[in-house]
């Protein structure tokens, strides 16, 4: 067990210094000082399934894009389409290099802003922020007239996840907020400050995101917690945001997707849109698209007690290597240990039974279909 | 036990003296700053009744919801008994660590010591600088 070690390049969320003072247990998660956990993580894990949880989601890149061609821009960088977007759409993509790998899984958020004015933020994974910004910057270049900030550190990111999320917002947001279609975003007053809303999330629970300027964030995340204490509301920190994802199915950035990996072998190939268009990394996707993929992502569940984490070899009933893990966790839902991992294309179907070998210790496990946990609707 | 009287792991195992049925045993567990951190424990693997143990060497784990952490032996000798009912009840270990929450008995090795192990003090010392 050890402690991050505090220097001085860590960076600190507008929420930090609350995590702190709450007596979370903190550490360094993409150069930022993050809670890992306020109680335990069962416990937030828990409370998120069965009332709510609110993330500091602060570390998170926030990127800004506004003029008339900023759309054309982001055509040409993202796999999807965002020109056909309508202001309030929220779409999930990757950005991809030139020859197909995931440089990063983003959201794209149109939005138009009181004075009619449109723009989009683009929400990227923390540890990825840097590498994005070198990437986008020639093409930014070629769009002079195209409006970028990157305002990570000027605004603060807030998710909200729960069953009881609509009763707890309810209070402190107007109805249009609650009215919000999945993967839809508006902008709205809360207490007189402006504050996007989504209704996205990364936990399989319904849920909202909350951008905010970040001398905001603090009192928005005050009045959610005391708004959501009747119904059982618990900060979360990354520990159970994690098992949270992990059974939601939900890919993450460094575990699941990477540069070495393509859209379709990770599942994600509805993310990729090639008709009719051109973008980077187009021409390997077409590729990728119609070749057969050595290996592809799978959900695992363990028979047993003893979690596979990232980087258990998958083996089949010879012993062979056929896979590898890439998260694994024990479930506090379904009180087993489940992974995701990458496995041989033949072997990556539902039912099929592999051996997962725990620090030389073999497991069985089994591929089953992702997600884990669906809520019930 | 008394945890003021216990001498420590750095990697958190405590070790006390106990006699069972006539002769001196040590009887080994995990520290309740340990616990504290590892919370929500899901899984423990444990040695067998006469395997031997060495100082410093792993001779089990223990795994919570977020990782796996081994367990070191404070002392070197051969193990006279496990609390295995312990693995089906977690929560035991965390709620009374130095008393219900015992892990392994050993007889001690010739020459073996608890010299070289830290005192109660020197060790939460050590756990509040880490």
């Amino acid at each position: 067990m050890s402690t991050a070690d505090r220097s001085e390049t860590v960076k600190e969320t507008a929420l930090t210094a609350w995590h702190v003072a709450q007596g979370a247990r903190m550490a360094e998660f993409a150069n930022y000082q993050m809670p890992i956990q306020y109680s335990s993580i069962v416990a937030e894990h828990q409370a998120t399934r069965t009332a709510a949880g609110v993330f500091d989601i602060s570390h998170m890149g926030r990127l800004r894009f506004e003029g008339d061609r900023a759309a054309e821009l982001l055509d040409h960088l993202l796999t999807r389409r965002v020109s056909d977007m309508v202001p309030g759409d929220v779409r999930y993509s990757m950005m991809c290099n030139e020859q197909g790998g995931i440089l990063d899984d983003v959201l794209v958020s149109k939005l138009e802003n009181n004075s009619g004015h449109m723009f989009f933020l683009l929400v990227v994974n923390a540890g990825n922020r840097a590498k994005i910004l070198q990437w986008i910057a020639p093409h930014v270049a070629d769009y002079p007239d195209v409006m970028f900030h990157d305002v990570s550190d000027a605004t603060a990111m807030i998710a909200v996840q729960g069953p009881r999320v609509q009763e707890i917002l309810g209070r402190l947001f107007p109805d249009k907020v609650l009215q919000l279609g999945y993967y839809k975003t508006t902008l709205c007053d809360q207490m007189q400050k402006p504050c996007v809303v989504s209704r996205t999330g990364y936990t399989g629970e319904d849920g909202f995101e909350l951008t905010l300027k970040a001398e905001d964030a603090p009192r928005v995340w005050e009045n959610v917690l005391l708004a959501g204490r009747e119904h059982g509301i618990l900060p979360v920190g990354l520990g159970a945001r994690d098992t949270l994802r992990l059974e939601a199915g939900m890919p993450l950035y460094g575990h699941e997707l990477s540069e070495e990996i393509d859209p379709y072998s990770a599942g994600l190939g509805f993310a990729v849109n090639l008709k009719d268009r051109d973008f980077l990394g187009r021409e390997a996707l077409e590729r990728s698209k119609a070749a057969s993929h050595a290996s592809m992502r799978v959900g695992l569940k363990l028979v047993g007690r003893r979690s596979a984490r990232e980087g258990a070899s998958l083996l089949d009933g010879d012993g062979r290597k056929v896979g590898e893990v890439t998260s694994g966790t024990y479930s506090p839902t379904l009180q087993c240990p489940i992974a995701m991992g990458y496995l041989r294309n033949e072997l990556a179907v539902p039912g099929t039974s592999v051996e997962v070998d725990i620090r030389g210790a073999k497991a069985d496990a089994e591929v089953v279909p992702l997600p884990f946990y669906r809520r019930s609707k | 036990m008394n945890p003021q009287e216990l001498k420590y792991n750095a990697s958190h195992e405590w070790v006390g003296m106990s006699t069972e049925d006539g002769s001196d045993v040590a009887v080994i567990g995990i520290s309740d700053f340990a616990l504290e951190q590892l919370t929500d424990l899901v899984y423990m693997a444990l040695p067998e009744v006469g395997a031997s143990v060495q100082a410093g060497e792993e001779f089990g784990e223990v795994e919570s919801v977020k990782a796996v952490s081994p367990l070191y032996s404070p002392v070197s000798g051969e193990v006279v008994a496990v609390h295995s009912e312990l693995v089906d009840k977690l929560d035991q270990l965390a709620a009374d660590p130095f008393g219900e929450g015992w892990i392994i008995k050993v007889k001690l090795a010739d020459g073996a010591s608890l010299d070289g192990l830290l005192d109660r003090e020197a060790y939460q010392k050590q756990c509040g600088e880490s």
